[in-house]
């Protein structure tokens, strides 16, 4: 029980505790994405020497700063091929990118799917929380078709981007989880640190205050609840239906011994 | 006569949303970046309440609502969007491309700082960076006028004279979040300046097969098509000071490439741009009721650069001093450079100073232009001019020196 205690703050010891609280909005679900990585680092022994963190713009990217680790806060759109040139460069650097679903998957979409496609051994933890949060709540690439948002009023008349779908027929790892289920979400981000090649994780958070009370849900509580009626876990499947978090299955297959 | 003119009290974002409605233009392609978003929401707002009949489209990136701007352009509907510093940056290919198909929209850009490190206050680095692009540039002190500025530029860049694009200029939170009194235009009298946009330039129809931005190697036709540009932009500047003096009789406001502020019998010059002028103003202001005679001059249109305008001004006077709210690194102040570029063969040149402050919205206090005061009156006496002086408090460097110590790591 007491090494449990321990083992609870031990996580803190890949924060700048002393930058806290974060500028973000109370009730933002990316403290909580923010804390599973540093715990799922702790718990596999990530290095604080040789692991750099990489963030684009956004209210997700303003995360990369806290992290008691090497970090780069680029332009909007390039965490990703920031980080492959680190990890080109010096292999050995544990290199992962926390950035937002617009970042990611918007303006810096193109970069990902080279990324994939090259299978660089870097590991991408997607802050998915539908949204352009920090310019005030405008439609994201993954905002679902036919939701109200600051420059969709009528309803977003475009369909978002299943992002599984890009990793299908790649050798990458994909898995999808959320901010309600905490240690569904720390054991995707271990088994993503720990495959070797690509691997993207999408954290389904929210935003509360440009996104979440817009869409009716009283507090940020009533979006995870809307996390924990809505996502089925399962792991190890060929696809994910849009109710369901999990691991894909795929080539990562080999290293499942990794994270039992 | 202006009856139906109504005033309201509007930020800059949203007297330049005023101008896109008034202007009614077909389509908006937009990208959000702090601090223009209100511009775009604004819009799209409207159109949703049928109170602005346009067609609104949310991008994945400025690079792709740049082109999208230019493309839908040359098909002969009136364009409009809007976008800040990254955003400008991330687009830059494409402002040289949608210049070269000569498409003759308008943008609004709302000034921002340049990463690294990262900002969101204004300074001008992001727009003087398009000034070689093709792009016209006006640049705005208020919130009136950018609203009226973005009619002009309409008709200015669709005047078959000109026909290329122009960029609206405003700084950030300084003129973009600040409320002013704006006196919104009625509709049918901007129709008679604005009428809808015919275009007979070349733009794509079904009927009529035609290439755009066709390859032409070797040399020769490149050069005839660029210099064309030149001289269309060169244009500009009598276009301008037409539909500038067409617009002022109707609606009462006269807009020149220069503004004059107090400069009758001047002896000494500060030049500067956009919003930080009206600061400059004070102190201007502040000075003459001193005695010292000098005026300030306001650079509204950028590109085409109106020499002869500045010549005109400069002539004969004592010391000049060129406020640049940007930074060329590894040579200095950008305006200084043109203006030292357009006086040289002047037979009577003023001494040149040139200064730099209000990066990433910095404030310039009265003291720093106090500063700025001195030094003219010294360069007068004594012909002495410095090398681009950065201004920067006592205060404000006690604060970087604690900052880096806090930074630790470096000695
Ligand atoms: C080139 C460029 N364009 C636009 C912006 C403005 N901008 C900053 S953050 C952002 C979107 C952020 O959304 P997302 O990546 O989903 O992150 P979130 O804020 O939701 O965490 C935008 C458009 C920018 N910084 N740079
Ligand atoms: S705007 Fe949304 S994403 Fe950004 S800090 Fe606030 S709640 Fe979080």
């Amino acid at each position: 029980m007491g090494n449990n205690v321990t083992k609870d703050v031990q996580f803190k010891r890949y924060l700048k505790l002393e930058l806290l609280p974060t500028p973000w909005c109370p009730g933002c679900g990316n403290g909580i994405v923010l804390k599973t990585i540093c715990q799922a680092f702790y718990e596999i022994n990530f290095p604080l020497q040789g692991t750099v963190v990489i963030s684009g713009i956004g209210c997700a990217g303003r995360s990369a700063g806290f992290f008691n680790l090497d970090s780069v806060h680029t332009t909007h759109g390039r965490a990703v091929p920031v980080a492959e040139g680190i990890k080109y460069a010096n292999e050995k650097l544990n290199v992962v990118v926390v950035s937002g679903d617009g970042d990611l998957m918007g303006i810096g979409g193109n970069h990902l799917l080279h990324a994939i496609r090259r299978n660089t051994n870097i590991t991408v933890i997607c802050f998915a929380n539908e949204i352009y949060g920090m310019t005030g709540g405008q439609v994201s690439p993954i905002t679902p078709k036919g939701v109200k948002t600051l420059t969709t009023p009528e309803g977003n008349p475009d369909n978002p981007i299943d992002i599984q779908h890009l990793f299908v027929g790649n050798k990458s790892f994909f898995a999808r989880t959320s901010a309600y289920h905490l240690s569904h979400m720390k054991k995707c981000i271990i088994a993503a640190l720990q495959f070797n090649g690509f691997s993207f994780v999408e954290a389904r958070t929210m935003c509360i205050v440009n996104y979440g009370r817009r869409l009716g849900y009283k507090n940020s509580n009533a979006m995870l609840n809307h996390y924990k009626e809505t996502y089925k876990i399962n792991d190890n499947a060929e696809e994910l239906a849009p109710n369901e978090i999990g691991i894909l299955k795929g080539n990562f297959q080999a290293d499942e011994q990794l994270y039992q | 006569m202006h009856m139906d003119n109504k005033r309201k009290m509007l930020t800059g974002n949203a007297a330049a949303a005023w101008g896109a409605r008034l202007a009614e233009v077909d389509y908006i392609p937009t990208y959000p970046i702090t601090p223009q978003t209100e511009i775009i929401e604004k819009l799209v707002h409207w159109i949703n309440n049928g109170e602005m009949d346009a067609k609104f489209v949310a991008l994945e990136s400025e690079h792709s609502m740049i082109t999208a701007a230019g493309a839908a352009n040359v098909t002969g509907v009136r364009v409009f969007t809007a976008t800040s510093s990254q955003g400008l940056m991330y687009g830059f290919e494409m402002l040289y491309t949608v210049a070269g198909w000569r498409a003759p929209f308008v943008m609004v850009n709302v000034s921002r700082g340049l990463s690294a490190p990262i900002t969101l206050e204004p300074d001008h680095n992001d727009i003087l960076a398009t000034r070689d692009t093709g792009f016209l540039q006006i640049h705005c002190e208020t919130c009136q006028e950018i609203l009226d500025s973005i009619l002009i530029a309409y008709k200015l860049a669709e005047d078959e004279r000109v026909l290329l694009p122009v960029i609206v200029n405003m700084d950030g939170f300084y003129l973009s979040f600040t409320r002013e009194p704006v006196e919104i235009p009625d509709i049918n009298e901007v129709r008679r300046f604005l009428p809808a946009y015919d275009s007979r330039h070349a733009f794509f129809r079904a009927n009529q097969p035609l290439s755009q931005g066709v390859a032409v190697l070797g040399g020769s036709v490149y050069t005839y098509f660029k210099y064309q540009m030149h001289l269309a932009s060169r244009n500009g500047l009598s276009v301008y000071k037409e539909t500038a003096k067409e617009f002022g009789e109707l609606f009462g406001r006269f807009y020149g490439v220069v503004e004059e502020f107090m400069m009758d019998n001047a002896e000494y010059v500060l030049i500067m741009t956009n919003s930080f002028s009206t600061i400059g103003k004070a102190a201007v202001k502040k000075a003459r009721a001193k005695g010292l005679r000098i005026g300030l001059l306001r650079i509204r249109v950028i590109r085409p650069f109106p020499e002869t305008d500045i010549q005109e001004v400069l002539r004969g006077k004592k010391a000049v001093a060129v406020l640049d709210q940007n930074i060329s690194v590894g040579k200095g102040g950008i305006l200084f450079s043109e203006i030292a570029g357009c006086m040289y063969n002047e037979r009577e040149r003023p001494s040149l100073l040139s200064f730099i402050g209000g990066l990433g919205g910095k404030n310039v206090s009265p003291q720093e232009f106090e500063f700025i005061f001195e030094n003219l009156q010294k360069a007068d006496k004594t012909g002495a001019t410095s090398a681009p002086c950065l201004l920067y408090t006592r205060e404000e460097w006690h604060g970087m020196e604690n900052l880096k110590k806090i930074a630790g790591r470096n000695p």
